[in-house]
Protein backbone atom coordinates (compact mmCIF):
# COMPACT_ATOMS: atom_id res chain seq x y z
CA UNK A 1 0.00 0.00 0.00
CA UNK A 2 0.69 3.53 0.02
CA UNK A 3 0.56 7.08 2.36
CA UNK A 4 -0.78 10.11 1.17
CA UNK A 5 0.92 12.19 3.53
CA UNK A 6 4.66 13.07 3.35
CA UNK A 7 7.16 15.41 5.59
CA UNK A 8 10.12 16.52 5.34
CA UNK A 9 12.31 19.00 7.60
CA UNK A 10 13.43 21.91 5.87
CA UNK A 11 16.49 23.66 6.85
CA UNK A 12 16.35 26.30 9.75
CA UNK A 13 18.41 28.97 9.86
CA UNK A 14 19.25 30.52 13.52
CA UNK A 15 18.16 34.05 11.56
CA UNK A 16 14.84 33.20 10.76
CA UNK A 17 12.47 36.45 11.73
CA UNK A 18 9.51 33.80 12.52
CA UNK A 19 9.20 30.54 14.76
CA UNK A 20 10.11 27.72 12.92
CA UNK A 21 8.32 25.24 11.09
CA UNK A 22 10.41 22.08 11.68
CA UNK A 23 8.15 19.81 9.45
CA UNK A 24 6.82 20.33 6.58
CA UNK A 25 4.07 17.80 5.47
CA UNK A 26 2.09 17.35 1.71
CA UNK A 27 -0.44 15.50 0.11
CA UNK A 28 0.43 12.64 -2.44
CA UNK A 29 -3.63 11.46 -3.22
CA UNK A 30 -4.14 7.91 -3.75
CA UNK A 31 -4.61 9.02 -8.02
CA UNK A 32 -0.49 8.81 -7.72
CA UNK A 33 -0.84 5.60 -7.25
CA UNK A 34 -3.76 3.06 -8.12
CA UNK A 35 -3.07 3.67 -12.37
CA UNK A 36 -6.02 2.91 -14.20
CA UNK A 37 -8.72 1.43 -11.79
CA UNK A 38 -8.27 -2.37 -11.35
CA UNK A 39 -11.84 -4.48 -11.50
CA UNK A 40 -13.08 -5.92 -8.12
CA UNK A 41 -12.26 -2.66 -5.91
CA UNK A 42 -14.00 -2.69 -2.48
CA UNK A 43 -17.03 -0.26 -2.14
CA UNK A 44 -18.15 1.61 0.53
CA UNK A 45 -22.23 1.37 1.19
CA UNK A 46 -23.64 3.52 -1.03
CA UNK A 47 -25.37 5.73 1.39
CA UNK A 48 -22.15 6.06 2.90
CA UNK A 49 -20.23 6.54 -0.44
CA UNK A 50 -22.56 9.00 -1.26
CA UNK A 51 -21.61 11.12 1.75
CA UNK A 52 -17.84 10.60 1.09
CA UNK A 53 -17.95 11.83 -1.99
CA UNK A 54 -16.27 8.08 -3.70
CA UNK A 55 -17.91 4.48 -4.29
CA UNK A 56 -14.13 2.98 -3.64
CA UNK A 57 -12.58 2.95 -0.24
CA UNK A 58 -9.24 3.45 -1.90
CA UNK A 59 -9.77 7.06 -3.33
CA UNK A 60 -11.00 8.15 -0.05
CA UNK A 61 -8.42 10.50 1.32
CA UNK A 62 -10.24 13.11 3.97
CA UNK A 63 -8.24 15.92 4.56
CA UNK A 64 -8.62 17.93 7.73
CA UNK A 65 -6.85 21.36 8.69
CA UNK A 66 -4.15 20.59 11.28
CA UNK A 67 -5.59 23.80 13.07
CA UNK A 68 -9.43 22.21 12.79
CA UNK A 69 -8.52 18.97 15.03
CA UNK A 70 -6.27 18.64 17.68
CA UNK A 71 -5.44 14.84 17.27
CA UNK A 72 -4.95 14.88 13.59
CA UNK A 73 -2.23 17.82 13.25
CA UNK A 74 -0.97 17.03 10.35
CA UNK A 75 -3.29 17.50 7.55
CA UNK A 76 -4.29 14.06 7.28
CA UNK B 1 -28.99 19.33 -23.20
CA UNK B 2 -28.98 19.29 -19.67
CA UNK B 3 -31.94 17.79 -17.21
CA UNK B 4 -31.97 19.78 -14.08
CA UNK B 5 -32.83 18.68 -10.37
CA UNK B 6 -33.22 21.26 -7.90
CA UNK B 7 -30.99 19.90 -5.05
CA UNK B 8 -27.62 20.14 -4.38
CA UNK B 9 -25.23 17.23 -4.58
CA UNK B 10 -24.46 17.43 -1.02
CA UNK B 11 -26.05 19.31 1.48
CA UNK B 12 -24.41 22.65 2.34
CA UNK B 13 -24.08 23.64 5.47
CA UNK B 14 -22.88 26.75 7.03
CA UNK B 15 -22.90 27.28 10.91
CA UNK B 16 -21.24 30.63 11.74
CA UNK B 17 -22.15 34.38 9.81
CA UNK B 18 -18.66 34.92 8.86
CA UNK B 19 -18.06 36.65 5.11
CA UNK B 20 -14.68 36.23 5.64
CA UNK B 21 -15.08 32.65 4.47
CA UNK B 22 -16.76 34.03 1.55
CA UNK B 23 -14.20 36.17 0.50
CA UNK B 24 -11.87 32.64 0.72
CA UNK B 25 -14.88 30.81 -1.10
CA UNK B 26 -15.32 33.03 -4.15
CA UNK B 27 -11.84 31.87 -5.15
CA UNK B 28 -13.52 28.01 -6.38
CA UNK B 29 -15.98 30.53 -7.86
CA UNK B 30 -14.51 32.89 -10.33
CA UNK B 31 -10.89 32.00 -9.55
CA UNK B 32 -8.38 30.41 -11.95
CA UNK B 33 -8.70 26.92 -10.61
CA UNK B 34 -12.48 27.31 -9.92
CA UNK B 35 -15.70 25.47 -10.80
CA UNK B 36 -16.70 27.74 -13.29
CA UNK B 37 -13.43 27.50 -15.19
CA UNK B 38 -13.20 24.10 -14.74
CA UNK B 39 -16.89 23.28 -16.07
CA UNK B 40 -16.26 25.56 -19.03
CA UNK B 41 -13.00 23.93 -19.84
CA UNK B 42 -14.33 20.15 -19.66
CA UNK B 43 -17.41 20.80 -21.41
CA UNK B 44 -15.54 22.99 -24.39
CA UNK B 45 -12.89 20.96 -25.05
CA UNK B 46 -14.32 17.91 -25.21
CA UNK B 47 -15.70 18.29 -28.85
CA UNK B 48 -11.77 17.89 -30.42
CA UNK B 49 -11.01 14.95 -27.96
CA UNK B 50 -11.29 11.37 -29.41
CA UNK B 51 -14.58 10.21 -28.72
CA UNK B 52 -13.77 7.33 -25.96
CA UNK B 53 -12.96 9.67 -23.72
CA UNK B 54 -15.94 13.11 -24.83
CA UNK B 55 -18.04 10.70 -22.23
CA UNK B 56 -15.89 11.16 -19.77
CA UNK B 57 -15.17 15.72 -20.19
CA UNK B 58 -19.08 15.77 -20.08
CA UNK B 59 -19.87 13.81 -17.05
CA UNK B 60 -17.01 15.47 -15.27
CA UNK B 61 -17.78 19.09 -16.90
CA UNK B 62 -21.30 18.34 -15.75
CA UNK B 63 -20.53 17.88 -12.52
CA UNK B 64 -18.30 20.51 -11.78
CA UNK B 65 -21.47 22.97 -12.42
CA UNK B 66 -23.37 21.01 -9.47
CA UNK B 67 -19.71 22.38 -7.51
CA UNK B 68 -20.20 25.59 -8.84
CA UNK B 69 -24.03 25.69 -7.17
CA UNK B 70 -22.59 24.33 -4.32
CA UNK B 71 -19.99 27.05 -3.71
CA UNK B 72 -22.50 29.53 -4.76
CA UNK B 73 -25.04 28.59 -2.17
CA UNK B 74 -22.12 28.77 0.44
CA UNK B 75 -21.15 32.11 -0.42
CA UNK B 76 -24.78 33.09 -0.39
CA UNK B 77 -25.12 32.05 3.40
CA UNK B 78 -22.23 33.66 4.81
CA UNK B 79 -22.71 37.14 3.08
CA UNK B 80 -26.93 37.22 2.99
CA UNK B 81 -27.63 38.83 5.93
CA UNK B 82 -23.54 40.03 7.44
CA UNK B 83 -24.35 43.81 7.24
CA UNK B 84 -22.28 46.69 5.56
CA UNK B 85 -19.96 46.73 8.45
CA UNK B 86 -19.32 43.27 8.96
CA UNK B 87 -18.38 42.84 4.99
CA UNK B 88 -16.10 46.05 5.67
CA UNK B 89 -14.30 43.95 8.58
CA UNK B 90 -14.09 41.00 6.10
CA UNK B 91 -12.25 43.27 3.54
CA UNK B 92 -15.20 43.34 1.40
CA UNK B 93 -16.16 46.17 0.78
CA UNK B 94 -14.81 46.72 -2.41
CA UNK B 95 -16.90 43.85 -3.11
CA UNK B 96 -19.82 45.85 -2.04
CA UNK B 97 -19.84 48.56 -3.77
CA UNK B 98 -20.38 47.13 -7.10
CA UNK B 99 -22.40 44.19 -6.09
CA UNK B 100 -23.37 44.94 -2.85
CA UNK B 101 -24.36 41.36 -1.92
CA UNK B 102 -24.88 39.25 -5.36
CA UNK B 103 -22.45 37.06 -6.09
CA UNK B 104 -20.01 37.83 -8.90
CA UNK B 105 -17.28 35.60 -11.38
CA UNK B 106 -13.90 36.73 -8.99
CA UNK B 107 -11.09 35.57 -7.53
CA UNK B 108 -10.22 35.97 -4.19
CA UNK B 109 -8.23 38.58 -4.63
CA UNK B 110 -10.94 40.78 -6.87
CA UNK B 111 -9.83 39.52 -10.35
CA UNK B 112 -12.80 39.33 -12.80
CA UNK B 113 -13.06 35.73 -14.44
CA UNK B 114 -11.69 35.60 -17.93
CA UNK B 115 -11.23 32.96 -20.45
CA UNK B 116 -7.31 33.17 -19.97
CA UNK B 117 -7.70 30.62 -17.37
CA UNK B 118 -8.39 27.96 -19.85
CA UNK B 119 -7.16 26.39 -22.50
CA UNK B 120 -8.07 24.28 -25.06
CA UNK B 121 -5.20 23.36 -27.06
CA UNK B 122 -6.83 20.18 -29.61
CA UNK B 123 -3.61 17.80 -28.76
CA UNK B 124 -5.76 15.80 -26.44
CA UNK B 125 -2.88 14.69 -24.59
CA UNK B 126 -2.07 18.17 -23.68
CA UNK B 127 -5.58 18.87 -22.72
CA UNK B 128 -6.28 15.76 -20.29
CA UNK B 129 -2.62 16.64 -18.90
CA UNK B 130 -4.05 20.29 -18.47
CA UNK B 131 -7.16 18.85 -16.76
CA UNK B 132 -5.13 16.72 -14.38
CA UNK B 133 -3.34 19.69 -13.23
CA UNK B 134 -6.52 21.33 -13.10
CA UNK B 135 -8.15 18.93 -10.67
CA UNK B 136 -5.28 18.55 -8.65
CA UNK B 137 -4.45 22.49 -8.13
CA UNK B 138 -8.59 22.85 -7.34
CA UNK B 139 -7.63 19.99 -4.76
CA UNK B 140 -5.00 21.68 -2.71
CA UNK B 141 -7.07 25.27 -2.71
CA UNK B 142 -9.95 23.54 -1.00
CA UNK B 143 -7.07 22.37 1.26
CA UNK B 144 -5.83 26.04 1.95
CA UNK B 145 -9.50 26.84 2.22
CA UNK B 146 -10.03 24.01 5.03
CA UNK B 147 -7.45 25.37 6.76
CA UNK B 148 -8.02 29.12 6.83
CA UNK B 149 -11.58 28.07 7.79
CA UNK B 150 -13.09 27.30 11.38
CA UNK B 151 -16.46 26.45 10.51
CA UNK B 152 -16.69 22.77 10.96
CA UNK B 153 -20.08 22.36 8.75
CA UNK B 154 -18.63 24.68 5.98
CA UNK B 155 -15.25 22.10 5.91
CA UNK B 156 -17.84 19.10 5.89
CA UNK B 157 -19.04 20.41 2.57
CA UNK B 158 -15.74 20.61 1.24
CA UNK B 159 -13.97 17.57 2.04
CA UNK B 160 -16.58 16.22 0.07
CA UNK B 161 -15.79 18.43 -3.12
CA UNK B 162 -11.98 18.10 -2.16
CA UNK B 163 -12.87 14.12 -2.42
CA UNK B 164 -14.91 14.67 -5.93
CA UNK B 165 -11.51 16.22 -7.15
CA UNK B 166 -9.34 13.21 -6.20
CA UNK B 167 -11.95 10.96 -8.50
CA UNK B 168 -11.79 13.78 -11.39
CA UNK B 169 -8.36 13.34 -11.44
CA UNK B 170 -7.94 9.79 -11.18
CA UNK B 171 -10.22 9.47 -14.05
CA UNK B 172 -8.31 11.81 -16.26
CA UNK B 173 -5.29 9.88 -15.61
CA UNK B 174 -6.95 6.79 -16.80
CA UNK B 175 -8.34 8.45 -19.92
CA UNK B 176 -4.54 8.70 -20.47
CA UNK B 177 -3.87 5.16 -20.29
CA UNK B 178 -6.89 4.87 -22.66
CA UNK B 179 -5.76 7.07 -25.29
CA UNK B 180 -1.89 5.88 -24.94
CA UNK B 181 -3.74 2.43 -26.32
CA UNK B 182 -1.22 -0.23 -24.75
CA UNK B 183 -3.09 -1.70 -22.20
CA UNK B 184 -5.29 -3.86 -24.19
CA UNK B 185 -3.23 -5.16 -26.60
CA UNK B 186 -1.01 -8.48 -26.92
CA UNK B 187 2.24 -7.62 -27.02
CA UNK B 188 3.80 -10.10 -29.54
CA UNK B 189 7.49 -10.08 -29.31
Amino acid sequence: MFTTRKQYEPYISPFDPCPPIRVKTYVTAPNLYVGFQPPNLPQFPLREALMKGTLWQVFYDPYYSPYETKTKGDGS
Amino acid sequence: MWIYEKKLQYPVRVSTCNPRLAKYLIEQYGGADGELAAALRYLNQRYTLPPKVIGLLNDIGTEELAHLEMIATMVYKLTKDATPEQLKEAGLEPHYVDHERALFYHNAAGNPFTATYIQAKGDPITDLYEDIAAEEKARATYQWIINMSDDPDLNDGLRFLREREIIHAQRFREAVEILKEERNHKKVF
